[in-house]
């Protein structure tokens, strides 16, 4: 089937298979692998990437329902060379170790931030909870956050417009 | 001033946070074009003859290339036990089950694809006739079970002391004698990456040429030593590449009988071959860890006063024996931990059950022994009605600078445990939480507070059976000012790239950021002991600080002869990475510039002299809903003393990791199986991965306690948390429902099995009906 869609800003076409799940079209395809696959049943959120704006896990999205939409990976938050003030705030605060949840992780908190930019220790919490990290404890993700709100609201770095 | 003890951001950050890790799946090199697909249909049932494998309909289904069944394996012998003496040598693993199948998920038969969709579907047309046998679910059946490999003549797989042979005279003199059988229960290491392998072949392949695997690991020498094996070849000819690891846990260490099939693929088809398996595979076929059935008895003095303590173990193995039957020699190790027990005495059997094969996870043994101990110490307090902080304290061993021999040949390097633990109750405000418990209780509250304490002590780095620890590396610097570093260490998030790079930059005056470090690459590094044990820094560390110091004596010589004047003269100033002669700074010459006509290069080997011995003390805080049964962890407060840290932001990030997943194990986290050994929790959705809602921030106090070990005055670490929450938390629910009538709670400690336990409590069962789920408990006043 014929797709149209726009990854990371560049306008993207193809014919794929109908089953093609939008993880392996962008790993596979278009060889934007910052998105991972680590289970089978939607749980664990490593997939995570942003449609229009909104956190989507993308083992459970079909690319043709992709079509016509704006699809946003960890490699496209900010400029080459950049990182975006979420990005930056997990480095910070050593929100990752292993890597192989954080891009997931990373959008999923733009995609939380973005409907809330203020939230509390519980919200965060409660909004990543369908990302599942291993190596953290959470602990240091949850801080990663909270900072990136306090940077992005009081504007104190120098933000990078990302692809929303 | 010195970087060592900074909080260094991690090097390795911008690219995990942008383009992502490139693990095993993601990499693109241009020996793996036209890579082939392996997919690998696992039994459905735990034990079976294979009466056929059917696999014509799958072998014209589309994208197929071929199928392998055990009966085209010709040539490759069964996966050797990994410890041989200790295990029974005839429970060996072929690679792919030929008579008999032993475990739900072990491989059967290989599907080969073009594509990897292909070969899910191809997988499902392959038709294997199976004959039932009975399977061996549970590993108090096994000793008087079938043998599950009838040469074996047994199911025990090895056996550790003889609790035949225990002191009848042990407990004289007790006052209190309490026991129990607890379950520490099986889990899944569960890394966010599963499994996965590409193979490439050398063109002179049949000229018995070499093979390149990349495969996930946490030691790249081991794995090319258990890949070279399984093939059949000599180690010499295969080459190990260790892309990023998204997490291991203990349970990536050397390699799996799936590996080596993937590049025994692509040897048969002259084509490169990849595969990485699904998460439902993950939770069956990769190993397990813990799973030990532990009996303990501790005896005492009413006035809190422990004489006797006692350990005996059950070790699940699985299906097949891997480093999971040899776990209970370091539990063994570990029995009495932090305290002083006058007697003490231990003793193991590991069975086989038709279950994934148990292997090391985080602790790996160790927090096995913490848990027991931690349960006897909170049994007996509550025997004799005295405090667990006041047991501990009148128990724990007096701090101690030299060297302290237990009953089991561990020696503690150093340790004061009862600081440890004072500081951990201090920064948990102990007796506020006392108070508050005895306010809830008092108002008979629904929810009620719950207190959990450990004590512990653990082993890090220790050696092998070749000699004392030791690890190496290699550092050399460039011309252009730039450094590489080696490592025979293997890192999987614990941030080597950044730690190691701030102790060669201490010493050679060049920037973090110019500073390269690899590993995993068994051409480039053909030793090394991987990262494990929480060895990594104390010896991997020490390596290159020690290679670094050797490389400035080397350039040292040099920059006499540059600069003609004696080595002695010679000053190295860090801030411009530069020998200057004392007393003439227009007199100096660059580092890197030493570089320019030889290479500047130096390999170490650091030895230390034995294994460290971390300690801490935790206290969890939770709420038990007495109604439902929930406990809800509200505060994790620890004190991990590893003596010095070198990076503290990454050694807090160790603690905080270690802590969610033992925590997660005493609350959530079980790998459950149905009377016929089928797998109940082979997915995320089903096995309960712990998320962000169910912990809380953790409050981390600080103790560092250097060893003389090594240099650095560094300790492992990486598996603390798990070592230490595991029983805390444990203690903390069975706390706060103790005033109750409840003594103990197996883990995980669900919302079931806390309201059975407390409806047990209330209507104690009648003699004979006790429900085994709740374990047995005996104790009796023996005066």
């Amino acid at each position: 089937m014929k797709v149209r869609l726009t990854v990371n800003g560049q306008d993207r076409s193809d014919d794929v298979e109908p089953r093609l799940l939008l993880v392996h079209y962008l790993r596979q395809h278009l060889g934007l692998r910052a998105a991972n696959v680590g289970c089978d049943t939607t749980s664990c959120g490593a997939c995570t990437v942003l449609l229009n704006g909104k956190s989507v896990k993308s083992c459970t999205v079909l690319t043709v329902q992709a079509s016509g939409q704006e699809v946003t990976t960890a490699e496209g938050l900010a400029p080459e060379g950049d990182l975006h003030p979420v990005q930056r705030a997990f480095r910070a605060e050593h929100g990752l170790q292993c890597g192989f949840c954080t891009p997931g992780m990373v959008m999923a908190a733009t995609g939380l931030l973005a409907e809330n930019p203020h939230p509390t220790e519980e919200e965060v919490r409660a909004g990543l909870e369908g990302n599942f990290c291993r190596c953290t404890g959470y602990h240091n993700i949850v801080r990663a956050v909270l900072t990136a709100a306090g940077t992005m609201s009081t504007g104190a770095t120098t933000s990078t417009e990302s692809a929303q | 001033m010195s970087i060592l003890g900074t909080r260094v951001l991690r090097t390795e950050d911008p690219g995990f946070l942008t383009r992502g890790g490139v693990y095993t799946d993601d990499v693109e090199d241009e020996r793996l074009a036209g890579a082939c697909h392996v997919f690998f249909v696992r039994s459905p049932v735990a034990h079976a003859v294979i009466r056929s494998v059917d696999v014509s309909a799958a072998r014209e289904a589309p994208g197929v290339i071929a199928v392998f069944t055990g009966a085209d394996l010709t040539g490759l012998p069964a996966l050797p036990p990994p410890v041989p003496g200790m295990i029974n040598d005839l429970m060996n693993q072929p690679l792919l089950a030929r008579d008999v199948v032993r475990f739900v998920g072990e491989p059967v038969a290989m599907v080969v694809t073009q594509d990897p969709y292909q070969g899910e579907d191809a997988a499902e047309l392959v038709d294997a006739d199976y004959d039932l046998l009975p399977p061996v679910v549970d590993m108090s059946a096994a000793t008087a079970a079938d043998p599950i490999f009838p040469d074996a003549h047994t199911n025990v797989a090895a056996s550790f002391g003889d609790a035949d042979q225990f002191d009848p005279a042990l407990f004289d003199g007790c006052e209190t004698i309490v026991t129990r059988t607890i379950e520490n229960q099986r889990v899944a290491p569960a890394p966010m990456e599963t499994r996965a392998a590409a193979a490439a072949w050398g063109e002179d392949k049949d000229a018995g040429g070499r093979l390149t695997a990349w495969i996930p690991n946490q030691g790249a020498q081991g794995t090319r030593a258990v890949v070279a094996s399984m093939l059949g070849i000599d180690p010499a000819s295969v080459r190990i590449i260790t892309p990023d690891v998204g997490g291991a846990f203990g349970a990536k260490f050397g390699a799996d009988p799936e590996h080596g099939l993937v590049c025994w693929v692509a040897r048969q088809l002259g084509r490169p071959a990849r595969w990485a398996e699904t998460r439902a595979e993950n939770m069956v076929a990769m190993t397990h860890g813990r799973a030990q059935r532990q009996t303990i008895t501790i005896g005492g003095r009413r006035d809190g006063t422990v004489l006797a303590y006692r350990l005996e173990i059950l070790q699940d193995s699985g299906a097949y024996p891997k480093f999971g039957a040899i776990l209970p020699s370091l539990t063994i190790l570990m029995t009495p931990g932090p305290y002083s027990f006058p007697r003490a005495e231990a003793a193991a059997v590991s069975v086989l059950t038709n279950t994934t094969p148990v292997g090391a996870y985080r602790g790996a043994g160790r927090p096995e022994a913490t848990a027991a101990v931690e349960r006897a110490i909170d049994l007996f307090a509550a025997e004799i009605g005295m405090d667990p902080a006041d047991v501990r304290r009148k128990n724990l061993l007096p701090a101690f600078t030299e060297p302290h021999t237990t009953a089991f040949g561990a020696v503690y390097d150093s340790g004061d445990y009862t600081t440890a633990l004072d500081k951990a109750l201090a920064a948990a405000g102990y007796q506020d939480l006392r108070d508050e418990q005895a306010k809830r209780r008092a108002n008979g509250d629904v929810v009620q507070l719950g207190i959990g304490l450990a004590s512990y002590v653990e082993i890090t780095g220790s050696g092998s059976e070749a000699g004392r620890p030791q690890e190496n590396a290699t550092v050399e610097v460039h011309p252009d000012g730039s450094a590489t570093i080696l490592t025979g260490t293997s890192p999987h998030g614990q941030g080597h790239s950044t730690v190691w790079a701030m102790l060669a930059s201490e010493e050679l005056g060049i920037p973090v950021d110019k500073i390269t470090v690899k590993w995993g690459d068994t051409d480039l590094i053909p030793q090394g002991g991987g990262t494990g044990g929480s060895r990594s820094l104390q010896q991997g560390g020490a390596a290159v600080q020690q290679a670094s110091q050797e490389l400035l004596e080397e350039a040292r010589q040099r920059a006499a002869g540059e600069l003609e004047a004696n080595p002695a003269d010679l000053v190295f100033d860090i801030g411009s990475s530069a020998f200057t002669v004392a007393g003439d700074p227009d007199a100096s010459v660059p580092l890197a510039r030493l570089a320019e006509t030889e290479r500047l290069v130096v390999r170490s080997v650091f030895s230390a002299p034995g294994a460290t011995f971390p300690f801490g003390a935790h206290v969890a805080v939770v709420e038990v809903d007495t109604e439902t049964g929930k406990a809800v962890l509200r505060r994790m407060v620890t004190v991990d003393d590893a003596g010095t840290l070198v990076n503290p932001l990454l050694a807090e990030g160790q603690r905080h990791g270690g802590i969610a997943q033992g925590a997660a194990q005493a609350f959530l986290e079980e790998v459950v199986y149905d009377a016929d050994g089928n797998p109940l929790t082979t997915t995320f959705a089903d096995y309960p991965f712990l998320s962000a809602t169910e912990v809380p921030s953790f409050e981390l106090a600080d103790m560092a306690t250097p060893t003389t070990y090594n240099p650095l005055g560094a300790k492992g670490i990486g598996e603390a948390g798990t070592i230490g929450a595991t029983p805390a938390v444990q203690n903390a629910v069975v706390d706060a429902v103790s005033h109750l009538g409840v003594r103990h709670i197996d883990m995980p400690t669900s919302p079931q099995r806390v309201w059975r336990a407390l409806r047990e409590a209330a209507a104690p069962p009648a003699a004979g009906t006790a429900a085994p789920a709740a374990g047995t408990s005996e104790s009796r006043d023996a005066q």
